[in-house]
């Protein structure tokens, strides 16, 4: 500060406050800068009293609560309507349906303690007696019936609605041909729930445990007068938990529910979503500073996380990631030798270990992942897909068929959509360059945001997607019939009668090992046909709280799940 | 006053209808729509979904629906948050951006005008020259690397303390508000900064300064009735649309901080094509940034009284 007793230097303009400036005009600014502070400090006071708050460290042993961070605000925890993954964790801590998944992902008795089938298309339901509401009401059939049906009214316009079409009239009830009455479900009391299906369903205990069949109490939801789910007293939990509180934006504290009926199997007393972010580096560092419990990771943060030694866990989402061809009339895409041509070279392997470069992905190959069970072990030991090595020589070979059958005079220029995540604007460059350099195949990038994609993806503007599916339920079905012709999700529009003729041989056939040889058709169609050329399976890798036990990871069911976890 | 009054308020209106109905008609000529999902889902199902929200309407009809329910203050349900009234996002999440808007604009105002009136006084010396090099910094490096930064820096301080000084993220005590805050109104301080410098050094030029120097007025009076007093009006100016951007223009930090701030939902909104949420919360922006200039231009013709409001 000595330079303030100087002389002001020469070209301070004559006239500025420079000319005499002495150690009384830096007071008065620091006298302004004072009354800054000051008004800093009782408006800070002021805001206190208007917003309360604040959470805990990940892990508190003494009150049994451990905090964690979640993707968002829930956006729809009705049951009948919830489509998401941030809905369906929350549903699946705070909700029971007939089955759930265990720790180990087996199936195992919810509020029906054993359920028995009659012939190929009826089950019955038992329902535990101890099964109850948080109002200390017990659980009944008709809770199911009222659910179901509600599921199934156009009215309700529920998009989750088809994985109910198993059931008896269910299709015709949700084109608005039936009535809702005509449902093939009845509760014959109130602990025994009868159920008619369309065909047979081999697969109906798996869809049971799915958020769509949880029960409903009827008599509250009118209560509610079409308030239901839009706030934490306007829900009835039948769950190991209840939510305690929920401020909309901010955060959901769950907590143990005294009514659930297995609830001496629960350990944990609290957790708290203290914080609603979807962005990665906020939750490491949340996780740094020990006020969340568990953090995913990603490619920016994993060299972090390694140097800070931390104990880095791993396992498969369930989620298959691929390239869809366009087949399209109007498509070059159409073309079998062009697809083949792309197919021969593409290297999985490659991408997965050199350009995605995160661990826990699996380089794809099959639409089936290999998480997937089969007869008796895993569907895809049972039935391996033998992909081959990529072969430069076999992809000119067809690309020069390709090139003599659409009279093209040089290698064509490709569309190819994608969204516009980091990961995917890296492998569409990725792709780019491998398919120029092997084949002189011209890639025209397409990033879209999501619902753009989407769009495009609907009216087939394009002539590769990159595209991904996640499971539903625990059967290689819901892999199975992505590109039957029916299917609105086959978005290139692929068409293969054979393929459909598999399909409905694996969906209805109630012999295991029919069925698995139907599945294992399908998978040698989309190769042999080139439909898609599988990219990666992925995998999530994640930190936790070394004192947190119990969290279980799954690719179907509610993950990540807390329900048995407990802190040591 | 009174007429200029009631002139700028029909004017108002008009540019929220021409805001509206531009959005209204261009969000609709987007592809994609908010019915969309990861699944697409069988004809049948997909028509249930447009007649529960009334998109199997013609478009002329929509849009007349929607002015109507907008008149009666009605913006509708949210697609993607269905249970939640557009309304009730705006009211409890623009609280929460507002509150960080008006302690980043508060920073932002104090910091500026300080370091504005210091860099005058020290025109070219040492002070001036590290102040403008941070300025020049503070207005060309984007809002999130400072968030980003931010961030980090809390999470390196707790680490080195031990104990936890300011939350890395979340909202609902005082400490959670601070960071944020800061990192929020750093570029509009860096601006206010050059905006007050300049408006010092030129007001240090002119007449009445120097007629308050010929009457032989003490530095700091002039400096402080005179000088920082005149300095300060541009300042002002900015102020208004200032807080009208800091307040709308905070999601980046919402984002990093995990605060539950409208901002968030009205960029969530633009991607999921969130049709009632877009319209309501472009809606509210607009309608707030008018008033905001409105509420300026009336200060001004109060603090100056050489500005008439006819």
């Amino acid at each position: 500060m000595s330079d303030i007793a100087e002389a002001p230097s020469p070209n301070v303009p004559e006239g500025a406050a420079g000319t005499g400036l002495d150690i009384r005009s830096l007071g008065q600014i620091l006298y302004l800068g004072g009354i800054g502070v000051a008004a800093l400090g009782a408006l800070l006071w002021l805001l206190a009293q208007w917003n309360e708050g604040g959470a805990g460290e990940a892990v508190d042993a003494s009150t049994g609560t451990i905090t964690l961070s979640l993707g968002g605000e829930p956006p729809q925890l009705d049951s009948t309507r919830g489509t998401d993954a941030v809905s369906f964790n929350i549903l699946g801590h705070t909700m029971e349906g007939l089955l759930r998944y265990d720790p180990d992902n087996r199936l195992e008795a919810g509020v029906a303690e054993r359920w028995e089938k009659t012939g190929d298309t009826m089950v019955t339901f038992h329902l535990r007696p101890n099964a109850r509401w948080s109002n200390g009401e017990p659980v009944t059939a008709h809770d199911f019936v009222f659910s179901w049906r509600k599921v199934l009214d156009p009215a309700n316009a529920s998009e989750y609605a088809f994985i109910l079409y198993g059931l008896k009239n269910a299709e015709a009830i949700n084109n608005g041909t039936m009535p809702v009455e005509s449902l093939e479900v009845h509760a014959l009391d109130d602990r025994t729930l009868e159920v008619h299906l369309e065909r047979p369903v081999p697969y109906f205990d798996k869809l049971v445990a799915f958020a769509t069949y949880n029960p409903i109490s009827e008599a509250f939801y009118e209560s509610r007068e079409g308030r239901y789910a839009a706030d934490a007293e306007d829900l009835l939990y039948n769950g190991p938990f209840t939510i305690s509180s929920w401020v909309h934006g901010a955060s959901i504290r769950l907590e143990k529910n005294p009514h659930y009926w297995d609830a001496d199997n629960i350990r944990l007393n609290a957790i708290d979503y203290a914080y609603f972010t979807t962005d990665p580096n906020a939750t490491i560092n949340l996780f740094k500073d020990n006020k969340t419990a568990l953090a995913g990771l990603v490619a920016e943060n994993l060299d972090d996380a390694l140097q800070r030694r931390w104990k880095i866990k791993r396992f498969s989402d369930g989620a298959v990631f691929f390239m869809e061809f366009n087949h399209r009339e109007d498509r070059l895409t159409r073309n079998y030798h062009l697809r083949k041509a792309i197919q021969a070279v593409n290297d999985s392997p490659e991408l997965v270990y050199r350009i995605i470069k995160l661990p826990g992905n699996l380089p794809g190959a099959s639409l089936f992942p290999v998480w997937l069970k089969g007869v008796d072990g895993y569907f895809r030991q049972e039935y391996p897909l033998t992909d081959p090595l990529p072969d430069d020589e076999l992809g000119r070979r067809h690309l020069a068929t390709a090139m003599a059958e659409l009279a093209l005079s040089e290698p064509p220029t490709l569309v190819m959509l994608i969204g516009d995540s980091p990961t995917a604007k890296k492998q569409a460059e990725y792709y780019q360059n491998l398919y120029k350099q092997k084949l002189g195949i011209d890639i025209r990038i397409d990033a879209q945001i999501f619902k753009q994609r989407l769009a495009k993806m609907t009216a087939g503007d394009f002539d590769i997607v990159m595209a991904g599916w996640g499971p539903d339920y625990d059967d290689p079905m819901t892999f199975a019939d992505l590109f039957a012709s029916w299917n609105e999700n086959n978005r290139g529009r692929f068409n293969n009668p054979e393929l459909d003729e598999a399909v409905n041989v694996a969906r209805s056939s109630s012999d295991p090992e029919t069925r698995m040889d139907a599945m294992a058709r399908v998978q040698q169609i989309l190769f042999d046909e080139a439909a898609i050329v599988v990219n990666y399976e992925r995998g999530s890798v994640y930190v936790s709280h070394p004192r947190l036990k119990g969290i279980v990871r799954r690719a179907v069911g509610t993950d990540p799940d807390y329900t048995r976890a407990w802190i040591e | 006053m009174f007429l200029y009054g009631v002139k700028r308020l029909i004017q108002g209106i008009v540019t929220v209808w021409f805001i509206a109905t531009a959005t209204f008609f261009a969000m609709h000529g987007v592809p994609g729509d908010p019915l969309m999902n990861d699944k697409a889902v069988q004809p049948e199902i997909r028509a249930n979904l447009e007649a529960r929200y009334g998109l199997d309407k013609p478009l002329a009809q929509q849009y007349w629906i929607y002015l109507k329910n907008m008149a009666s203050g009605d913006f509708g349900i949210s697609f993607t948050q269905q249970n939640r009234e557009v309304n009730d996002i705006i009211r409890e999440h623009f609280k929460v951006s507002a509150t960080l808007g008006i302690l980043a604009i508060v920073f932002a105002a104090f910091g500026g005008i300080l370091w504005g009136a210091l860099t005058a006084l020290y025109r070219n010396r040492m002070p001036d020259i590290v102040i403008m090099f941070l300025v020049i910094l503070g207005i060309s490096v984007p809002g999130f690397v400072f968030a980003a930064l931010g961030q980090l820096s809390v999470v390196e301080i707790n680490d080195w303390l031990g104990f936890t000084l300011f939350p890395v993220a979340g909202w609902g005590t005082v400490q959670h508000m601070i960071v944020p805050s800061m990192v929020l109104g750093l570029g509009t301080m860096a601006f206010l900064t050059r905006l007050m410098r300049s408006s010092m050094l030129e007001i240090a030029n002119s007449d009445f300064i120097r007629t308050a120097r010929a009457k032989g007025l003490p530095v700091t009076r002039i400096l402080r009735k005179h000088q920082l007093r005149n300095a300060i009006l541009p300042v002002i100016t900015v102020l208004g649309p200032s807080i009208a951007a800091i307040t709308t223009g905070g999601f980046v930090v919402e984002l990093v901080f995990a605060i539950p701030g409208l901002g968030r939902y009205f960029v969530q909104a633009v991607q999921q094509s969130d049709y009632t949420v877009i319209m309501g919360t472009t809606v509210f922006y607009g309608a707030f940034l008018v008033f905001m200039v409105i509420v300026v231009d009336v200060i001004y013709g109060l603090v100056d009284p050489r500005v008439r409001l006819e």
